[in-house]
């Protein structure tokens, strides 16, 4: 860095204010998409993975696997099939939430109480019914916990994206080491931070909405 | 299905050529550069996270500031961290190695805390019954209680070390991510999809190693409920 460069130029954001509108966007529905992608997924899987027990080992051993791949050598063997687009980061994102979601579904099945269940069988709700009016909403705290970590760590891993074109704010990333100019790195980074943590704000949010009968804390992991 | 045995012989071909095996654009090169970087990053980290962990937890002082910690250093894009550290600082392996730290830190910091805070008082109040010290309480009971927590919270550094290592070669460091980052700007596909290989291996390695070491390490009659980790 040469001298006397400071950590941000103020005036540098505020000329480029319109197009980093337009790579947060596109950082957002990079980082998003495939936690809604990992949902839509994880929870009939956790379902299944509930009510046949013997699923649920495999299954996590393949997510946690698919876990430990590094994001960008999983992008990269995804170029191969799926080009320079952005189903190459759409795909592994989604893989990873995968790690976290579906134990998440399947450990928050599995803290319906008891008697819960034999109530709603009592009252004549047949095991479809009873899934998805009863032990899914008591689920939900522990799958929002999931999703929370989930969506944290998929909006601060779309950067990594950038390496092949499509890295939403991690554009500014590279951009900012090519220029050897600060100013766009740390607003980059900032932004995904603020992202982030607006998101799992909303996560809350949307919990004791979805859940109003628990004003209790609940944890996250 | 064509296609995928075109790619097993393109990454075979490039691990069997004998280059890839000598010299300073070497394999073995590259991994001893990995994992000193991952080594040095993931032994300082546990430094850290593990005696702060111990201490928080044990006391069940400072809880609240450190979930706030973690939280937020979760949603720090490591990427970014960085390649800023690089053009702020310079090139060379300490900045660098920080950014490592700062994120190996938090997954280790917070499941050291989480387990031994998860160790039933009832145990602990007996412990301190039969007259353990507070020290040997820590040591002897909550340490190997909160273990399996504990060796989670190092696998997950430790992975994610492994892998934003790769992205270092980004900003010009050497180790593993070089030959992606090099067959990208060349075009070389094998490169990158060998490289990539080698990556997937060594995090496999590292997820297996840890495995292991939680069998031995873990006291059996707390198998049972580490098997949910």
């Amino acid at each position: 860095m040469s001298g006397g460069e400071p950590l941000v130029r103020w005036d540098w954001i505020g000329d480029h204010a319109g197009e980093l509108a337009d790579y947060t966007g596109a950082h957002l529905r990079l980082g998003l998409l495939p936690v809604l992608f990992g949902l839509i997924v994880s929870v009939p899987l956790g379902i299944a993975c509930h009510r046949w027990r013997w699923l649920y080992p495999p299954v996590l051993t393949v997510a946690n696997i698919l876990y430990s791949i590094p994001s960008l050598a999983l992008f990269m063997i995804f170029v191969r099939y799926t080009g320079l687009t952005e189903r190459t980061v759409l795909i592994p994102l989604t893989l990873y939430t995968l790690s976290v979601l579906v134990p998440n579904v399947v450990d928050g099945l599995a803290s319906v109480p008891e008697p819960v269940r034999q109530a709603a069988t009592a009252l004549g709700f047949g095991t479809v019914r009873r899934v998805v009016q009863v032990e899914l909403p008591i689920a939900v705290p522990v799958v929002i916990a999931g999703v929370r970590v989930a969506a944290v760590s998929s909006i601060s891993l779309v950067a990594v994206g950038q390496l092949i074109g499509q890295g939403g704010l991690g554009y500014y990333i590279t951009r900012g080491l090519q220029l050897d100019f600060p100013t766009p790195i740390v607003t980059a980074i900032v932004l995904i931070m603020l992202l982030a943590l607006a998101t799992d704000a909303l996560l809350v949010l949307a919990q004791r909405l979805l859940t109003p009968w628990s004003r209790s804390k609940v944890t996250s992991s | 299905m064509n296609d995928l045995l075109n790619q097993v012989r393109l990454v075979g071909d490039w691990l069997a050529s004998s280059k890839q095996w000598h010299g300073d654009e070497g394999i073995p090169r590259r991994l001893v550069e990995h994992l000193t970087y991952s080594g040095l990053s993931l032994l300082f980290a546990a430094l850290i996270g593990l005696t702060l962990g111990l201490l928080v937890g044990h006391t069940g002082r400072g809880a609240f500031a450190v979930a706030g910690v973690v939280n937020l250093a979760r949603a720090i894009p490591t990427f970014g961290l960085v390649v800023l550290v690089v053009t702020l600082a310079g090139l060379s392996t300490t900045p660098v190695l920080i950014a490592l730290v700062a994120l190996a830190v938090p997954p280790i910091l917070i499941n050291t805390f989480e387990g031994v805070r998860g160790v039933d008082p009832a145990t602990r109040d007996a412990a301190r019954g039969v007259g353990m010290t507070e020290w040997e309480v820590l040591v002897r009971v909550e340490v190997p209680m909160a273990l399996p927590l504990i060796l989670l919270g190092l696998r997950i550094a430790a992975i994610q070390v492994v892998a934003t290592a790769t992205v270092a070669a980004y900003p010009g460091l050497g180790g593993l991510g070089r030959f992606i980052v090099d067959g990208l700007s060349r075009n070389d596909y094998q490169l990158v999809v060998g490289g990539s290989t080698v990556v997937v291996v060594l995090a496999l390695v590292v997820q297996i190693a840890f495995t292991a070491l939680r069998r031995v390490l873990v006291s059996p009659g707390l198998r049972v409920s580490a098997s949910k980790s």
